[in-house]
């Protein structure tokens, strides 16, 4: 038995990478950038073949195993044709967020015809990555978008990226109307790579919302993104993220974010949708006195299963961070929230505070809380939280007395359950999209 | 018709019978206070009308306005006009008392197929109402029962009851925790809620309550069952020589 073991699990891994190699060289047409780039990418490539699909032998991947979820990485989606771009335009009208300014990837493609790029206010610079990746005059810039980590998906994304929005807030410059960067995937049985960058200068702010949809009859695809962010000295980002993929999707998408001194980050990610995602953020409080305020919220049925994983990274004294996750788990669902703080042997001072509460609504429903703290410095205040458990039935009880049906009992405890989380977002219309979002959860699960 | 009847009700819970064919008769109107020692089944009586699960019934039935209770669900034992106030109501964080009392009523009326109230008419009616029971207007807004003293919370339950008008309320140990000054503001509350249609059911142990409320019927219970009934004369007894009486005659 053993002996079969042995002998089959290389097999399996070298299929899935020789998958994986084929679809690399299947896409070279279609990846932007020459000479230092297409090096960049190949040495991106190589990185990840080299480890392959993370599995649960990776510690950061301990439950979240690739290699049993995705199996291996399907080919690149087709550049989107014109009835795509009409299918995504329906599930565009369908996330809009009132008011804001939309810039929209269909399957890993910018769509210009389906953005607002020409209600862009002054000092807000809007390119594409296809445009940073081939222009000569713009090198310096495209060594930082394709920033990586040792991270294996963001590897593949690097070799992979088809495109993106870069945008920059210019030093002192706030953005007038939120950014909705809008994910959508029209592709079934395809996979999609974005790369992103978002600059906020010293002092600059801004409102960056980021949906992750799937237009009507989309179905088992596979979407990887990455978005690199940098806040500049005393500057503001406030940024909300939800995926409602397809059923049956895979959503990766990883943020590699420094924070200025002084800078404040308000960070929301939710999950409502898909059947594998995960977000997983590596964040440097790289400059003293950054704030960062992250919360989370995991909407789970059925077989779905949810990751949010971040690394928070207190590199400078005085920094602060508090991070809030719920889940609420139906089904079969399986939530995962995974948080590292790191306090640097130079960040004293250092103030940190992770809570994780999971609320699980049947017995076949899992959560995986794990905190973990990495302390080097001898003068900081880190605090970690973790439960789980199901709906108080003395509660239930009392609402039913009351003339609440079962059904509008759960939905009130459980709103209450996630009403911390949300009361997080520090702006009033972020809150309000958020509400809206759990609220399409709730009309799902009837 | 009765409002309330229930004949020969057996209770059990976890194989261990509390119930043992209990009867009583409440007509509409009327006020029955239900006095007996601890563990003589009054709170049970009080969970197995509202449907609180965890509780076997093995025989007997309750009728509520002529119809079949243990049907019903606990919701829709309210919608029907029954409530009961907990003897330890429970705290809700997250959740205001505002939007609690709302949504409540507003599912209550829905089951009966009553438009719901609009917020400034019920914001009113619950701003009056608290005003009289001396509720003020910060306790409503914050989670239900959240960082409310004992008194606050026994006063919050006869917010609801009165907010609701349901026809039939039980009272489970509203007086247990309040001091003389609560206790008085809460039997204002209840003496409020009298009236013609309405019947009140109080469990209670003491007497005390009894002299605010003055009851129309008085039932003793022991061992689980009614062990006799008669006018506010039987608690001024009870008063004077104790339970011990009855449980040797149950």
């Amino acid at each position: 038995m053993d002996l079969v073991l042995a002998k089959a699990m290389p097999e399996d891994k070298a299929n899935a990478e020789r998958a994986a190699s084929n679809v690399f060289a299947a896409a070279q047409g279609r990846l932007p950038g020459a000479g230092r780039i297409a090096a960049i990418r190949a040495r991106a490539f190589e990185a990840y073949e080299r480890v392959g699909l993370p599995h649960r032998r990776v510690e950061e991947w301990k439950y979240t195993d690739l290699r049993v979820l995705m199996r291996d990485v399907l080919r690149l989606a087709e550049r989107p044709d014109a009835s795509a771009l009409k299918r995504a335009q329906a599930a565009v009208d369908q996330a809009a967020f009132e008011g804001a300014i939309k810039l929209v990837l269909v399957d890993g493609m910018f769509a210009p015809n389906l953005s607002d790029v020409a209600k862009i206010g002054k000092g807000i610079d809007v390119q594409t990555l296809r445009e940073v990746l081939e222009s000569s005059a713009s090198d310096a810039l495209a060594g930082l978008v394709l920033s990586t980590t040792t991270d294996a998906m963001i590897s593949l994304n690097t070799a992979m990226a088809t495109d993106g929005v870069v945008v920059t807030i210019a030093e002192g410059k706030a953005l007038r109307r939120p950014l909705h960067v809008i994910h959508v995937s029209t592709t079934s049985s395809a996979s999609h790579f974005t790369r992103s960058y978002l600059h906020l200068g010293d002092g600059a702010h801004g409102t960056v919302v980021e949906s992750f949809v799937s237009a009507e009859s989309a179905c088992g695809y596979q979407a990887n993104n990455v978005m690199i962010v940098l806040v500049g000295n005393q500057a503001g980002l406030s940024h909300l993220r939800v995926k409602a993929d397809a059923a049956d999707a895979v959503n990766i998408s990883s943020e590699i974010i420094a924070v200025g001194s002084k800078a404040k980050l308000n960070l929301f990610d939710m999950i409502r949708g898909g059947a594998v995602s995960r977000y997983q953020d590596f964040i440097t409080l790289a400059g003293e006195g950054a704030e960062l305020c992250v919360n989370g919220v995991n909407l789970l049925m059925e077989k779905q299963h949810a990751d949010t994983t971040l690394v928070v990274d207190h590199a400078a004294p005085h920094c602060v961070s508090r991070q809030n996750f719920r889940a609420v788990v139906d089904g079969a669902g399986r939530s995962v929230f995974q948080g590292r703080i790191i306090a640097r042997p130079d960040a004293q001072k250092s103030d940190a505070k992770l809570t994780m509460r999971a609320l699980l609504l049947s017995d076949q429903a899992e959560a995986d809380n794990k905190p973990e703290l990495e302390i080097f410095a001898d003068d900081v205040k880190c605090g970690h939280g973790a439960t789980s458990g199901g709906l108080d039935e003395s509660l239930l009880f009392y609402l039913g007395a009351r003339g609440l049906s079962e059904n509008d009992a759960q939905a009130l405890l459980i709103r209450a359950f996630l009403g911390e989380a949300i009361e997080g977002i520090a702006n009033e219309n972020l809150r309000d999209f958020a509400t809206s979002q759990t609220e399409r959860w709730f009309k799902a699960r009837r | 018709m009765p409002l309330l009847e229930i004949r020969n009700l057996h209770v059990c819970v976890e194989g261990r019978e509390i119930l043992h064919g209990l009867d009583l008769t409440v007509n509409a109107g009327k006020v029955h206070a239900i006095m007996g020692p601890n563990g003589s089944g009054k709170s049970t009586l009080s969970h197995v009308i509202t449907g609180k699960p965890g509780y076997q019934i093995t025989a007997g039935r309750i009728l509520f306005k002529g119809e079949d209770l243990l049907a019903m669900g606990p919701d829709q034992r309210a919608a029907k006009g029954l409530f009961l106030a907990f003897q330890y109501p429970v705290e809700i964080p997250g959740v205001t008392t505002m939007n609690f009392l709302r949504t409540a009523l507003n599912a209550q009326r829905k089951a009966r197929g009553q438009s719901g109230y609009s917020t400034p008419h019920f914001l009113k009616k619950a701003r009056t109402v608290a005003k009289q029971l001396n509720i003020p207007q910060s306790m409503l807004k914050r989670g239900v029962n959240v960082g409310f003293s004992g008194g606050e919370k026994k006063r919050n339950e006869i917010l609801q009851m009165a907010l609701f008008e349901p026809d039939l309320c039980i009272l489970d140990e509203i007086d247990s925790g309040l001091d003389i000054d609560a206790l008085r503001i809460v039997a204002d509350g209840i003496n409020a809620m009298r009236s013609p249609d309405r019947s009140i059911i109080m469990i209670t142990h003491y007497q005390r309550l009894l002299n605010y409320v003055v009851p129309d019927v008085v039932h003793v219970m022991s061992r689980g069952r009614v062990v006799k009934s008669g006018d506010k004369q039987l608690a001024l007894e009870l008063e004077a020589s104790g339970y011990a009486q009855f449980e040797d005659a149950a």
